[in-house]
C-alpha cells in the first residue's frame, strides 16, 4: 500500500474538541528527505495536525503512518487499538518535535536538557550521550553554553538548544510548530539558519511557519491549510506565486 | 515580511543626546525623600523591645536558674528526641502518602480522583486531637488482643510494648492528618508547572515515571517547599498535642516536671526555647533546600 519513499502518510484525519471540528479529513504525504512547509491562518488546525503526527493529540478517525508504522495504534482486522503509553513513547523518540515556546527544562543545564532523552528513553550510556550532545551544541553554534541554564539564554539560543535536544534522539522525522513565532525579529534568522542547515543535510521535516521567504527557499512542498482542511499544496513556486484558490491568495496577500 | 510601523527606539535617542557635548552643566545631586514618621516608629518600637528584654532579665519570676537547670536535663533531652522522631516520621509518612493522593487527584480516573478527594475532605474535617485519641484507643485495644497484657498501672509508667504502641498510634495519626494537607500542597505545586513541560517530556519519549520525577516534581518543588516547610513546622509544634496520649514528648515531659516541682513558667520557657531553636534550624534548612531547587530560575 505504501510507496517506499513516503515517510509520512496521514489519511483522513478528523479531530474535534467538543463541538469544534478542528481537522475535517486531512491527507498528507511527506517523502523522505523532503521539507514540507505548512501555512495557514491562525486557528486553521496546523498545530493540531502536527500534534496528531506524533500522537500528542489523539485522532477521532483516520490514521498516521511514519515509515510504514502506524503511530499510536495497532491494527487488528478493521479496528485500530490504541497502543500502551510505553509503546507510544518509544515511537515518539523517532519523531522530533520543536515547540513555538521552546519548552526547555529550566531546572536543567543546556547539556542536561540534551542528555536527558537519549539516556532515559533510549538507554544510551551517559558518556556517549554527553559526547553526542556536545557535538550537537557545536553544530547549532552553542558549544560554549553547555553549562548555562536555559533562562540565561536569548530566545533564539533557547530555540537552537530545543532543536539540538530534538536531534539528540536522532529522529527520522522532525516537526516544527512555528519555531520562530515567539522570537524577537532580529533572532529569527539564526534559528532559520539552523533549520536550513538540517534541510541541506536531507532531514525530513514538516515546518509550520509564517516565514514565506523561508518556505520559498527551503520547502519542497508548501501546504496551505484553512478551516481544518488542506486547501492546496504543491511546490513553492506554484502555491506561493500562482495560488489557485481565493483563500490562499487572500492569505498570502496578508502575510507577504 | 510585515514590519512594525514603530521606528526603532535608538533612532530618536542619539538626536536628542547629540547637541552641546562641550559645556555640560555639573552633574545634579539626587536627594532621597525624608521619612520622619518612619524614624519615629523605629524609636517607639525600639523602646518597647528594650523594656521587654529588661523585664526578661531583671524580673526574678522568670527563674532563669531553673530554666538553665532543666534546659539540658537528660529527661528533657530525651523528650526533645521523641518530639523530633514524631516530626520526622509523621512528615515522611505524611508526605509519601500525600504525593500518592495528589497524583490520584490529578489522575484521569474519576474513581481515584474521588477517593483522594474523600480522603482529603475527611482528614481535614476531623480535629487532630480527636483522631489521635481514636488511634490511641485502637492501639490499646490491638495490644491487649495480641499479647493479653493489661495496660500498666498508670500513664506515667510505660513498658516497651506500651511505648511502641502509643508511638505508633501517634505517628500514624500525625501522618494521616499531614497527608491530607500534603496532598493539596503537592497538587498545587504540580499544577503550577507549565503544561508545556510535560508535553515536551512526552514528545521526547521520556518514560512516565521519569517525566514526573525528573521534570515535573523538581519544578513543582519550588512552590511546594515554602508551604511544606510551614507544614513541617506546624507538625513539629503540633506534636505537643500528642501529650494527651501520655507520650513522653517535650511538652508532656515539661508538664510532668512542673507538676512535680511547681516551677511552671521557667519550664514552659524550656519547652518554648527548644521549639524556637529547632524551628530556627528548620528555617535555615529550608533556605538551603530552596536554593537547591531554584537552580536555573531567574527569580
Ligand atoms: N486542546 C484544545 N482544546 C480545545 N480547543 C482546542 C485545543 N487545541 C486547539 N483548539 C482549537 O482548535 C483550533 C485550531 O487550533 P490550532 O491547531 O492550534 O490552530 P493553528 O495552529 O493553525 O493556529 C483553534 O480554534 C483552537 O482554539
Ligand atoms: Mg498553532
Amino acid at each position: 500500500m505504501s510507496t517506499p519513499s513516503a515517510m509520512v502518510e496521514a489519511r483522513g484525519i478528523h479531530k474535534s474538541f467538543g463541538s469544534l471540528d478542528v481537522l475535517k479529513g486531512v491527507d498528507l504525504d511527506v517523502r523522505a528527505g523532503e521539507v514540507t512547509v505548512v501555512l495557514g491562518p491562525s486557528g486553521s488546525g496546523k498545530s493540531t495536525l502536527l500534534r496528531t503526527l506524533n500522537h500528542l493529540e489523539k485522532v477521532d478517525s483516520g490514521s498516521v503512518r511514519v515509515n510504514g508504522e502506524l503511530v499510536g495504534y495497532r491494527r487488528s482486522g478493521n479496528k485500530l487499538y490504541e497502543l500502551r503509553e510505553r509503546d507510544i513513547l518509544k515511537q515518539r523518540t523517532k519523531i522530533g518535535f520543536v515547540f513555538q515556546n521552546f519548552h526547555l527544562f529550566p531546572h536543567l543545564t543546556v547539556l542536561e536538557n540534551l542528555v536527558e532523552a537519549p539516556v532515559a528513553a533510549l538507554r544510551r550510556p551517559k558518556k556517549d550521550a554527553v559526547a553526542g550532545a556536545r557535538a550537537l551544541l557545536d553544530r547549532v553554534g552553542l558549544a560554549d553554553k553547555a553549562d548555562a541554564y536555559p533562562r540565561t539564554l536569548s530566545g533564539g539560543q533557547q530555540q537552537r538548544v530545543a532543536i539540538a535536544r530534538a536531534l539528540a534522539l536522532e529522529p527520522e522525522l522532525l516537526l516544527f510548530d512555528e519555531p520562530t513565532s515567539a522570537l524577537d525579529p532580529e533572532l529569527v534568522g539564526e534559528v532559520l539558519d539552523v533549520i536550513k542547515d538540517l534541510a541541506h543535510r536531507g532531514t525530513t521535516m514538516i515546518v509550520v511557519t509564517h516565514e514565506i521567504g523561508f518556505a520559498r527557499e527551503v520547502a519542497d512542498t508548501v501546504v496551505f491549510m484553512d478551516g481544518g482542511r488542506i486547501v492546496e499544496q504543491g511546490p513553492p513556486g506554484q502555491v506561493l506565486d500562482h495560488p489557485r484558490h481565493e483563500r490562499t491568495k487572500s492569505f498570502l496577500s496578508k502575510v507577504l | 515580511m510585515p514590519l512594525t510601523t514603530d521606528p526603532p527606539a535608538e533612532r530618536t535617542a542619539p538626536e536628542r543626546a547629540a547637541p552641546a557635548p562641550a559645556d555640560d552643566p555639573p552633574p545634579l545631586k539626587v536627594v532621597p525623600v525624608r521619612h520622619p514618621w518612619r524614624w519615629a516608629a523605629v524609636a517607639v518600637t525600639a523602646v518597647l523591645i528594650a523594656q521587654f528584654v529588661h523585664g526578661l532579665v531583671t524580673n526574678p519570676a522568670w527563674e532563669w536558674e531553673v530554666f538553665a537547670q532543666f534546659f539540658t536535663a537528660e529527661t528533657v533531652l530525651k523528650a526533645v528526641w521523641v518530639t523530633l522522631q514524631l516530626t520526622v516520621y509523621g512528615t515522611a509518612l505524611g508526605f509519601v502518602l500525600g504525593v500518592v493522593l495528589a497524583f490520584m487527584r490529578l489522575s484521569a480516573s474519576p474513581f481515584l480522583r474521588w477517593v483522594a478527594f474523600g480522603y482529603v475532605w475527611a482528614f481535614r474535617s476531623i480535629p487532630l486531637i480527636v483522631q489521635l485519641l481514636f488511634w490511641f484507643n485502637l492501639a490499646y485495644l490491638y495490644k491487649r488482643l495480641d499479647f493479653g497484657i493489661p495496660f500498666g498501672p498508670g500513664f506515667f509508667h510505660f513498658d516497651t510494648m506500651g511505648l511502641v504502641g502509643a508511638m505508633g498510634a501517634a505517628v500514624l495519626g500525625l501522618a494521616l492528618h499531614q497527608a491530607a494537607y500534603a496532598a493539596e500542597i503537592v497538587r498545587g505545586g504540580v499544577l503550577a508547572v507549565d503544561a508545556g513541560q510535560l508535553e515536551a517530556a512526552a514528545a521526547l519519549g521520556l518514560p512516565r515515571l521519569r517525566q514526573l520525577r525528573r521534570i515535573v516534581l523538581p519544578q513543582a518543588m519550588r512552590s511546594i517547599l515554602p508551604n511544606a516547610t510551614n507544614e513541617v513546622i506546624s507538625l513539629f509544634k503540633g506534636t505537643s498535642i500528642v501529650s494527651v496520649m501520655a507520650i513522653g514528648e517535650l511538652f508532656y515531659q515539661v508538664q510532668v516536671i512542673y507538676g512535680r516541682n511547681g516551677r511552671v513558667v521557667p519550664l514552659l520557657m524550656v519547652a518554648t526555647a527548644w521549639y524556637v531553636l529547632l524551628t530556627t534550624v528548620l528555617s535555615v534548612l529550608q533556605h538551603y533546600v530552596e536554593r537547591h531547587f531554584s537552580k536555573g530560575a531567574t527569580r
